[in-house]
């Protein structure tokens, strides 16, 4: 009887919640590939697809409806089980993450708080860091069950590339831990409302080094080398075809999404509108509001993640490696060791 | 040595300074390039609904024109077939029968007239050895199809509009063979 005694009413808002940031995330996922066609076509000086409905609109849904038709091939030499896991782990852990999200602030509907946030576990940041070095998983299984030469090799790419930039990561937002004073991604954004300033003012090389840290874990261009078209043949996703291959695509953009969801709150103040009052509000004003300005935050880091790929060129392994370990790792360092001293000696 | 053109330029090799070694500027300036293109005007034509305008001297399909009446100029003399270089013109005659007057303009009139636009080359020939008007080559090319039939244009394919039956298609049609005879001549 003691497993009834849950608040069925919890249990059934935050399923309710989780149904709904997942499907926000991939109707996300969906429109970003398509405005990543429109935003490389602008920047080429081209339209981009603008056949399928009006300005192009239908176009994610044609194709991903193409990808389901695509024949589904396996590989005779590879490893099934293995080869199945790959792109379901690299979904899964892409959506994984944004469950310590806090999407907007707590908001009274019909009588009950309803907090915008699946999980305000007090470990918010550590966990994202352990969802994010899983994610790493997906591309290696599905590399090295490929069994095929360019695909193990982009699996270890992309597994190098990875521990590599999460140093950096890690060390950029340790520093950034250390004016927060909290894991919790609710606390560090509440924080950054009632505080004045967002925590990029505060430590403007940390989000340097996270941004572009975020960029290589998402195999975005200029660090994308996991699935370099012109040396790898695609890479991991090469033995992959139909939806399985959509699969790691779309894992790609969900990264994306979140990634930049995570760089908003912990650097840009989260659901903070700049210049209003979020106290001043009612209840369901302040959440539009937050969420119009966390959404708003997210789609133009988005914008710039594509605005970069579609600028810079490709990284070789060798000055990937040398960013990584020779530059962004001795600066987040220095970063780390200047904020240690200035919040020892100035906030007591 | 003398460049060849005035339009060489000498490439930079000197050692990139701190600014550039840090990288960051010079992708800020690389992102800013590309920002002002994403604002520029873009150079697609959205072809199905929109076309490049050809030149006046572009030589696609043939039309065998119409005189004012609406009979055919053509009297199958054989000149086109002849001059054409690609042999792709075949033609049979006829001879026309009295109450075809409204039809053909002369006694003799081309019963049968193909043009293989496989072989065909769209030199122009044809056009230049016509004595009578007769054949021009318009502003459209062959479109894809699916067999090798159906690129032999029979004068379903060839003919002009009717200048009585179908005005407007006609004068449009016209319009560009005008524009063709004001730059022979």
């Amino acid at each position: 009887m003691t497993l009834l005694a849950l608040d069925w009413a919890f249990t059934l808002e935050k399923i309710i919640l989780i149904a709904i940031i997942i499907s926000i995330s991939l109707v996300v996922a969906m429109y970003a590939t398509y405005a990543e066609r429109k935003v490389a076509g602008f920047m080429q000086d081209r339209i981009g697809p603008n056949r399928a409905g009006p300005f192009g609109i239908l176009q994610p849904l044609a194709d991903g409806l193409k990808l389901f038709f695509k024949e589904e091939v396996i590989p005779n030499h590879s490893n099934k089980f293995l080869f199945i896991l790959g792109p379901c782990l690299a979904m899964l852990t892409a959506m994984m993450t944004s469950a310590i999200i806090p999407w907007g602030g707590k908001v009274e509907l019909g009588g009950r708080i309803v907090d915008l946030q699946v999980a305000d576990i007090n470990i918010g940041i550590l966990y994202i860091f352990g969802v994010v070095s899983l994610g790493v998983y997906g591309m290696m299984i599905g590399g090295w069950a490929s069994n095929n030469k360019y695909s193990l090799m982009a699996a270890l790419r992309g597994a190098s590339q990875a521990i590599s930039y999460e140093l950096a990561l890690g060390i950029a937002l340790i520093a950034l831990l250390m004016l927060t004073g909290s894991l919790s991604l609710r606390t560090i954004t509440d924080q950054q409302i009632q505080g004045n300033w967002w925590n990029i003012v505060y430590q403007p090389l940390g989000f340097l080094i996270f941004f572009i840290c975020s960029l290589a874990e998402c195999n975005r261009a200029p660090f994308d080398l996991p699935e370099a078209e012109s040396e790898l043949n695609m890479g991991y996703h090469q033995e992959y075809s139909s939806m399985k291959l959509g699969f790691f695509l779309f894992a790609e953009y969900i990264n994306m999404f979140i990634s930049c969801t995570v760089i908003a709150t912990l650097f840009l103040g989260g659901y903070d509108m700049p210049f209003v009052d979020e106290a001043g509000l009612s209840g369901i004003t302040a959440l539009l509001v937050g969420l119009l300005a966390l959404f708003g935050k997210t789609f133009f880091l988005i914008f710039v993640f594509m605005w970069i790929r579609w600028t810079l060129p490709r990284f070789r392994y060798d000055q990937l490696m040398n960013l990584g370990w020779k530059a962004l790792i001795p600066l987040a360092l220095l970063n780390m060791v200047i904020t240690g001293a200035v919040v020892l000696f100035t906030m007591k | 040595m003398d460049a060849l053109t005035q339009r060489a330029a000498l490439v930079d090799r000197r050692p990139m300074n701190w600014l550039e070694r840090i990288y960051l500027w010079e992708i800020a300036k690389g992102m800013g390039i590309t920002l002002k293109h994403f604002f520029k005007k873009k150079v697609t034509i959205q072809y199905p609904e929109q076309t490049r305008p050809f030149s006046p001297v572009f030589r696609g399909l043939h039309v065998l024109n119409r005189d004012e009446e609406g009979r055919e100029r053509c009297t199958a003399c054989g000149l086109c077939a002849v001059a054409c270089p690609a042999e792709a013109i075949t033609m049979e005659a006829a001879e026309r029968l009295p109450e075809e007057e409204n039809l053909y303009r002369e006694e003799k009139y081309a019963a049968r007239y193909e043009i293989n636009m496989l072989r065909c080359i769209f030199c122009g020939l044809c056009e230049e050895a016509c004595p009578k008007d007769a054949i021009y080559l318009s502003e459209t090319f062959a479109p894809a199809n699916y067999s090798r039939k159906s690129f032999v244009y029979s004068k379903d394919n060839l003919l002009i509009p009717d200048p009585v039956k179908d005005p407007e298609n006609y004068a449009k049609a016209k319009g560009l063979i005008d524009k063709k005879k004001k730059l022979n001549s």
